[in-house]
């Protein structure tokens, strides 16, 4: 089963409907004994990083996915949801990430417009066994960015200079933007996933 | 280089059907209104609007189950307009899988709701949509479909409804609505320089040509066209490809196929 973790936040459904569009069942689940039977995790995420941070540490999710991680389970984070992936964000100072990847989420600076908002064309620079190709167009909403402390950047997008849009490592991928609404750029990165972690 | 200029469709909707404009009545059952839909997703649009008339008419809450229905089968950004009163309204609309929400009349009865929307759920979900009218040298803001004028300046009005969390300006011309006499350049020009936020120009499109023209000589993001699209006086990759040709930062349009 491929579980949506579904801590309120989020376009749970929407990812879950896309997922469904490509052929792949997914479950939005929250129960913590649920979530560690998955095979596969999607931590998806939206709007404010503090926000999503606390209400994630509510449900006490932190320990569920890091334990998940440390066992091989593959994790794929949609924008706050991949932001989440790192140590903690200039948007909360006092929310926490969950560190599994080092660096931080900071604002874009000296850019035309915040958010940006709208189509933009990714750049793969790196590879990754869950990823397909991966360029294409995707749909962005965001005002911060992943800053990776290591070189895990597999993608950027350029928005008054390139931005990190995709991160991966052993594990973990993730990516700012929003698959489930990125037509089918996203339905390819989505299927593409669920097929590597089937 | 910044995002896509866009292109958007929109629905213009009675009752769960599809209609030709606000001032056209031309019916066809729910399934229709789907069915376009589906077919500009697959055709490449970058975005729907779907506009509620007969709700903003009848000051009656938008239809959820038909917003709900879309994202079924959308998987592309949506905004669902018309007849939206309250962060409450909103809220549901936004549950059902759309991206944002365009609040019109009962943005101008009530300024508040602009930033009551925004700070729940985002500036970027909530679109504020002006219908104006030439007035003279200045554009004036008219309300319920076009029907009721309202003495107010629209590009004050835009200014004003950014400044209280707006994340979007659709921006249509009641003198070019229906008209096939391109965008309305010059009050595309006058809003979209007082505000930081994207601009979406709406009414007038008549040709691929029109696209262009907006973007080359207005600072709008996007330009949104109905009936031209319902009635395939032009396809969403026609219109992609002569802005593409023209040198201008575009998705093209990739055919969505269905499993």
């Amino acid at each position: 089963m491929i579980a949506i973790v579904d801590y309120g936040v989020g376009n749970l459904a929407s990812v879950r409907k896309a997922l469904r569009a490509v052929g792949h069942d997914a479950e939005l689940v929250r129960d913590h004994a649920r979530l560690r039977e998955a095979r596969a995790l999607v931590l998806p995420g939206v709007g404010h990083f503090g926000y999503c941070s606390r209400e994630f540490n509510r449900f006490e999710l932190g320990p569920v996915i890091n334990d998940a991680h440390a066992r091989g389970v593959p994790i794929l984070g949609i924008c706050v949801g991949m932001q989440l992936f790192f140590e903690g964000s200039e948007e909360a100072e006092d929310a926490p990430g969950l560190g599994l990847l080092a660096g931080r989420v900071r604002k874009m600076r000296d850019v035309p417009r915040l958010p940006q908002i709208g189509w933009n064309e990714v750049r793969v620079s790196g590879s990754h066994p869950w990823l397909g190709s991966g360029d294409g167009w995707y749909y962005f909403v965001h005002s911060y960015v992943a800053e990776p402390d290591a070189d895990v950047t597999l993608g950027t997008v350029d928005y008054a200079g390139a931005r990190t849009a995709i991160v991966g490592t052993d594990g973990l991928l993730g990516v700012q933007f929003h698959p489930e609404k990125s037509g089918p750029a996203g339905l390819r990165l989505l299927d593409s996933f669920a097929r590597a972690v089937a | 280089m910044s995002v896509a200029k866009r292109v958007i469709a929109c629905l213009d909707v009675r009752a769960g059907k599809v209609v030709k404009s606000v001032r056209f009545v031309d019916t066809r059952d729910v399934g229709d209104a789907i069915e376009f839909a589906r077919r500009y997703n697959d055709e490449g649009v970058d975005e729907l609007l779907f506009l509620d008339i007969n709700a903003s008419h009848e000051r009656r809450r938008t239809a959820v189950e038909f917003a709900a229905q879309v994202a079924d089968q959308m998987f592309i950004p949506f905004t669902v307009g018309g007849g939206i009163a309250s962060a409450d309204a909103a809220g549901e609309i936004l549950r059902t899988g759309a991206d944002k929400v365009a609040v019109n009349s009962a943005a101008v009865r009530d300024p508040a709701l602009i930033s009551q929307i925004a700070e729940r759920y985002g500036s970027q979900a909530c679109v504020l949509s002006i219908d104006a009218r030439r007035s003279g040298a200045a554009f004036e803001v008219v309300i319920d479909g076009g029907r009721v004028t309202t003495g107010k300046d629209a590009v004050a009005w835009a200014r004003d409804g950014v400044a209280r969390g707006a994340g979007e300006v659709l921006l249509n011309s009641i003198d070019r609505d229906g008209t096939k006499l391109g965008f309305d350049l010059e009050m595309t020009s006058a809003i979209s320089e007082v505000v930081d936020v994207p601009v979406i120009a709406s009414g007038g499109a008549s040709s691929a040509e029109d696209f262009v023209t907006l973007f080359r000589e207005t600072g709008a993001d996007a330009g949104l066209a109905a009936s031209i699209f319902h009635y395939r006086e032009l396809t969403i990759p026609d219109v992609k490809a002569a802005i593409a040709a023209a040198g201008i930062h575009v998705r093209p349009a990739e055919a969505f196929v269905r499993r």
